[in-house]
């Protein structure tokens, strides 16, 4: 589960996790890529790992660490804003 | 997850939000600086460099069940999404031996799919329960 992280200067960030992007990929592929702009419902939703903040605490987070719960991933364009 | 450093999230909790929450928010405020997270997901727009208000509801396997995404402006329906969540853990508690027809939410009449159902659905589901 959540892993608690040290303050430090820098502004840390997260990432997809898991497989490698090929990133030997041919212009066909990459236009591929571009094209498939939505996941799919009833497939694996991408792993993550991405840094935050809760109750009190600066954490790193692992979207696999929630297997065997439900989850509520919710995205929104910016703090200060509403939900 | 917003593109806000995880120090905006703090600032975000302890100066707003903790004003509307007892104790601030209780689940994780995640950091996607960059819309690295965002971009996989579909829901960064990079033009603008933020991200729109997508919703994804993730089974206990890892498996996304369902979606909403909507531009900046229009707010989520909190409820909505909490009766969506009940329907796909009643389907999933059942084995797919129940279904959620529309206007369902808890304690509301489920359908069980099967060859018995095949044709009346008529009867087992009136309209008006897509809207009471």
């Amino acid at each position: 589960m959540p892993e608690e992280v040290a303050v430090g200067c820098a502004r840390p960030t997260g990432g997809p996790v898991g497989e490698e992007p090929d990133s030997t990929l041919t212009s066909e592929q990459k236009t591929r890529k571009e094209v498939r702009s939505m996941i799919k419902v009833g497939q694996k939703a991408p792993d993550f790992a991405a840094p935050g903040y809760q109750k009190g605490k600066f954490i790193n987070i692992k979207l696999s660490d929630y297997l065997g719960k439900w989850v509520l991933l919710c995205f929104y364009p910016g703090d200060f804003t509403f939900v | 997850m917003s593109i806000d450093s995880m120090f905006t999230h703090k600032m975000w909790d302890d100066d707003e939000l903790s004003k509307m929450v007892d104790g601030g928010v209780p689940f994780p405020m995640l950091s996607d600086a960059g819309g690295k997270v965002g971009t996989v997901y579909g829901v960064y727009d990079e033009d603008n460099g933020v991200e729109a208000r997508g919703r994804f509801i993730i089974d206990p396997d890892g498996i996304v069940q369902g979606y909403e995404v909507l531009t900046p402006p229009v707010g989520r329906n909190v409820n909505e999404t909490f009766r969506q969540l009940q329907a796909f853990q009643l389907v999933r508690e059942t084995k797919g031996g129940e279904a959620t027809p529309s206007g369902w939410r808890p304690g509301k009449a489920t359908l069980k799919p099967g060859i018995d159902l095949v044709g009346k659905v008529w009867k087992e589901w009136k309209v008006e329960q897509a809207f009471d």
